[in-house]
């Protein structure tokens, strides 16, 4: 018995050094050296303000630009809504979120009323964003094939055509729009 | 179609995996391997272990239990005292008692139950030092128990079982460190976060948005959950964060990882005891019952999303998103929720909570049925063994004659001992949500109302009695309530099995080898992997038939109306 409890605690010694410190510290060294931008977090930036991260979604709301999921978008409290599939708060929430898009003459897709898994998803699907370009093109005065040329430049297929969904990034896409329309 | 290629490359690589991995595995805690012999021996230097002398089941037990109490102080201690500790540049304060006690307990039974978000809860020295640690430490635990469960069906005349300490070094050290260190290389290459930096605040002018992104050591601690069949995610968001799981690929080696070394194991299994056919039995087993959860719950979550149908969104053609990301797809997602709730890992890359009735019941009822199709690393092979012997036992009453199994006679010492354990997970799990839905502090849990709420009750206590961890996590578990009924549970599902494992492992390690005749019920055959699912279903779908009813079941039946 005590022989267990000296060998216990040692061994819990040697790991903590061996796999607390020494395993996560390598990758972290392996990863600062070879893989910088995705290992601080993909971070966005212009001069030294961070705008954001790719990664992470953001709220982009008004008529002039694509909308994400409808998500919190709170990196510090990620997660989903955990609603059930037949929960009044999830007919609520998508009910709003549908009405919201049809003031903007947006006719609302799947994606565009239901929260994401993370609570921070960036992605949409491409149908998603074709059904925002005629009132994107429209608030910001551009003609519609100008910005269903920009939705397909951003499409990203399945990962080797297969692995996962096809997806635009509504960050890079808004970030994109703005560049076009010289907003700021 | 996507789907069905990410099947087809799953099948190969594991199949690849199951017959190279699976030989490696056996030729490790079989001592062959040694090319990390300058880590181990000053290990077992430091421990005073010497690596020739083996134990008897008691003293392996024994081993194994005070190495998991003091795992369970270490981590109680450490995250109670992040606040005093280096590694903390998110400034978090020490984690209360009673959620600190069922973290370590969660972590240290490789269940991962999280009653915790971890971005603004966790310190980095506490998710490297603590929590990574236990995700190997209780993943290899967990393979060495299997293991001496083996070698007792291997061995004859024998009065020891191997030696604990050898075991689990083995297996960090020539298994799950490998392995981590070059996946967690992709992880970090597709997009997952890996820096000792602190968080960072943003503003973006554009459109308003600012707040502060959180991060850390994520990658490194991503692959060993997975791989460990762990599951606790380094954020809330579990597998659902891009900063954990941050694209197709990466949700695709995800699934391999946790899958891998479960799946590998029966061939281990196989080569042990002689005879691989032994393992593709139960193999068989594990592949059919699993496959059938994977296509039920695939179709049930392409289905529309009836909350969101009924407001006025007819027309979902990429199936329930609701909870879902969309660079996963909600089939992927299903696949990984699946793999993840039928091995005890508990990973999440969506909300469980908002799958369909249909879809939720198979996530629940996977774990019901044990966590053996495959189960996690090494628990799913000692409990679906648990099983085999009650099959043969069941064969051997139909056949007239005394059961054997690997030439084993299996008499009323292994029958009790079996019995014992695949009774303890049932027992835990009714009793502890009788004691939830009988009370106002068990009943405060659930955020959903009708039998959903229900649901997330008996899904909260089903996932820690089967050390799984995954949750609907609607649930408000980090109440004192939770907390503490939840750790016990999580103990029991965890030691009331893997003790009786190893008596069985002592028990059968004794006997000599009965030759084989005419009249042997045969174990390697599709007759035998029938038997075993009858027994595992039976187990399982008898046992819990009412609980689910109550919940999923009422849920898809009930039409139009919603809670």
């Amino acid at each position: 018995m005590l022989v267990h409890l000296r060998r216990a605690v040692v061994l819990s010694v040697v790991l903590f050094v061996v796999l607390g410190l020494g395993y996560p510290l390598l990758e972290t060294g392996v990863a600062q050296l070879f893989f910088k931008t995705q290992a601080n977090g993909s971070l966005v930036t212009r001069g030294a303000a961070v705008l954001g991260s790719s990664e992470l979604g953001q709220r982009w709301t008004g008529p002039k630009w694509f909308q994400g999921r409808p998500d919190p978008d709170n990196p510090m409290a990620s997660g989903p809504q955990n609603y059930g599939p037949k929960s009044k708060l999830l007919l609520r929430f998508s009910k709003s979120q549908a009405a919201l898009l049809r003031r903007e003459g947006i006719t609302p897709t799947n994606d565009l009323v239901t929260g994401s898994g993370s609570g921070l998803d960036p992605d949409i699907a491409p149908a998603d964003a074709y059904a925002q370009v005629n009132a994107v093109a429209a608030a910001n005065h551009l003609s519609p094939a100008t910005v269903r040329k920009l939705v397909e430049r951003h499409t990203v297929g399945a990962y080797w055509g297969f692995l996962g969904a096809p997806y635009v990034n509504v960050f890079q896409l808004d970030m994109a729009l703005a560049k076009l329309t010289g907003s700021r | 179609m996507r789907f069905f290629w990410s099947i087809v490359l799953l099948v190969v690589t594991l199949g690849l995996s199951w017959r190279f991995l699976g030989s490696y595995m056996a030729a490790v805690y079989e001592g062959r391997v040694k090319f990390l012999a300058w880590l181990e021996r000053p290990t077992y230097r430091l421990l005073g272990v010497d690596p020739d002398r083996e134990q008897t089941w008691q003293r392996y037990a024994g081993a194994m239990v005070v190495y998991s109490g003091v795992a369970i102080l270490v981590v109680y201690g450490m995250i109670r005292l992040q606040g005093h500790l280096p590694g903390n540049p998110q400034h978090l304060g020490g984690v209360s008692p009673w959620l600190s006690w069922n973290t370590a307990v969660s972590f240290t039974s490789n269940t991962n139950w999280q009653n915790y978000s971890g971005e603004s809860t966790m310190s980095y020295l506490s998710q490297m030092g603590t929590l990574a640690v236990q995700n190997f430490v209780s993943a290899s635990v967990g393979i060495a128990v299997a293991i001496a469960l083996v070698r007792g069906f291997a061995r004859k005349g024998s009065s020891t079982i191997g030696n604990f300490w050898v075991d689990t070094i083995r297996g960090i050290y020539y298994i799950l460190l490998p392995i981590a260190l070059v996946f967690a290389v992709i992880f970090v290459a597709e997009g997952a976060v890996q820096t000792l930096a602190g968080p960072v605040s943003y503003h973006n002018l554009m459109n308003g948005a600012r707040g502060v992104i959180p991060r850390g050591p994520v990658a490194s601690q991503e692959v060993i959950k997975q791989l460990g069949t762990n599951g606790g995610g380094y954020f809330n968001a579990n597998g659902a964060s891009p900063f954990e799981n941050p694209t197709g690929l990466t949700n695709f080696l995800s699934y391999f990882l946790i899958l891998v070394i479960p799946v590998s194991l029966t061939y281990t299994f196989g080569k042990m005891v002689g005879s691989i056919r032994q393992g593709v039995a139960l193999l068989m087993a594990m592949v059919i019952l699993f496959g059938t959860w994977v296509g039920v719950a695939t179709w049930a979550e392409m289905q529309p999303n009836p909350a969101v149908a009924a407001a006025g969104i007819k027309h979902q053609p990429n199936g329930n998103m609701e909870g879902k990301e969309v660079r996963f797809g909600a089939s992927q997602s299903a696949l990984y929720d699946i793999v993840s709730t039928q091995t005890s890992t508990g990973s999440v890359d969506g909300s469980n909570d908002s799958y369909t009735p249909i879809g939720g019941m198979m996530l629940l009822t996977g774990m019901m049925l044990g966590e053996v199709t495959p189960g996690g690393v090494g628990s799913g092979l000692y409990t679906i063994l648990i099983y085999a012997i009650i099959a043969v036992f069941l064969g051997g009453l139909m056949v007239g004659r005394t059961p054997e199994y690997l030439g084993k006679k299996i008499q009323a010492t292994e029958v009790k001992l079996a019995a014992l354990g695949s009774l303890v997970m049932p027992l835990t799990v009714i009793v502890s949500v009788g004691i939830a839905v009988a009370t106002a502090a068990g009943r405060a849990g659930p955020l959903n109302h009708g039998p959903h709420g229900f649901t997330e009750i008996l899904y909260a206590l089903t996932s820690q009695s089967n050390n799984n961890g995954s949750a609907f996590a609607g649930l408000n578990g980090n109440t004192t309530f939770y907390n503490v009924i939840g750790g016990i549970d999580m103990l029991l599902g965890r030691f009331a099995i893997i003790i009786p494992a190893l008596a069985l492992a002592g028990a059968l390690a004794k006997k000599e080898v009965v030759p084989a005749s005419a009249g042997t019920f045969r174990t390697d055959t599709p007759m035998f992997t029938g038997l075993v699912i009858g027994v595992i279903l039976i187990i399982g779908a008898l046992t819990f038939f009412p609980a689910v009813s109550l919940g999923p079941i009422v849920e898809q039946l009930i039409h139009g109306r919603f809670f």
